[in-house]
């Protein structure tokens, strides 16, 4: 797979579980003690939740192609490039999430995806 | 939103943010150690994890994906995940002022639209949908 390809599964990957990961937390609900005993029953709770789950292995997909585009591409590089998650992840968050996007953050999106594009040239 | 949401939203925003920009600079470090490993098999991958760098830079990761999943159990996907990009500019300040890296116009104009964008949405509120139910742990 060239770099380009990674980048694509990078940028599905991440989108798709940072939107599982969102789904899942909410579901679980606010997390407010985070003393160690009530961190372990929160992770007992947690790998049972099916968004978590699934968020798990998409992130993991992502980390891993991660891990083989600074391998053969510079950091530099591979930042920048996959900076298009933000547009898609807020697209997600509209549709599937239901989160409210007014135009600041919106526009707030889109400047940072710009943005971290930019840093690249 | 409440005062210890405000509280907890600020902390484990910068929580993220030195995880995410230390987590990455240690793991590509390591990787540019290791060499190429684009493959299928996981082998290489878990090998590639007996590199400090990478071992640091992946515990890291951990911290941060453990963090991120904390703030997302409040806070909207689409709040989090711009107010966290201020990392970039992080990197990019860190290699001007430690690393004497020469940042260009472009960068500089990087910069200047992540922070425009950073401002922005953090002047919206973190929460936008119905309050999640339970409120465990």
């Amino acid at each position: 797979m060239n770099k380009w390809g990674l980048v694509g599964l990078i940028v599905l990957a991440t989108s798709v579980g940072e939107v599982l990961q969102s789904m899942g937390m909410k579901h679980h609900g606010e997390i407010h003690d985070f003393r160690p005993g009530a961190l372990r029953c929160l992770a007992a709770r947690l790998v049972q939740n099916r968004f978590i789950i699934a968020s798990v292995l998409a992130m993991a997909v992502s980390f891993f192609a991660f891990m083989a585009l600074v391998s053969v591409a510079e950091l530099s590089f591979a930042v920048p490039a996959t900076a298009s998650s933000y547009i898609l992840e807020t697209i997600l968050a509209k549709y599937l999430l239901k989160e409210h996007i007014g135009w600041k953050r919106g526009t707030g999106a889109l400047l940072v995806a710009c943005g971290v594009a930019l840093l690249s040239v | 939103m409440t005062a210890e949401q405000h509280k907890k939203t600020r902390i484990f925003t910068v929580i993220v943010v030195l995880s995410n920009v230390l987590g990455n600079s240690f793991l590509s470090r390591g990787m540019h150690g290791v060499g190429e490993v684009v493959s299928l098999s996981p082998v290489p991958y878990i090998q590639a994890l007996f590199n400090p760098w990478v071992a640091l830079g992946a515990s890291l990761l951990v911290l941060w994906l453990l963090s991120h999943m904390a703030l997302l159990s409040w806070a909207d996907l689409s709040y989090v995940l711009p107010v966290t990009a201020i990392g970039y500019v992080l990197v990019a300040l860190t290699a001007k002022v430690f690393m004497h890296e020469h940042v260009s116009v472009w960068r500089w104009g990087g910069i200047a639209l992540i922070v425009a964008g950073v401002t922005l949405v953090s002047r919206t509120a973190a929460i936008t949908t119905a309050k999640p139910s339970g409120g465990a742990a």
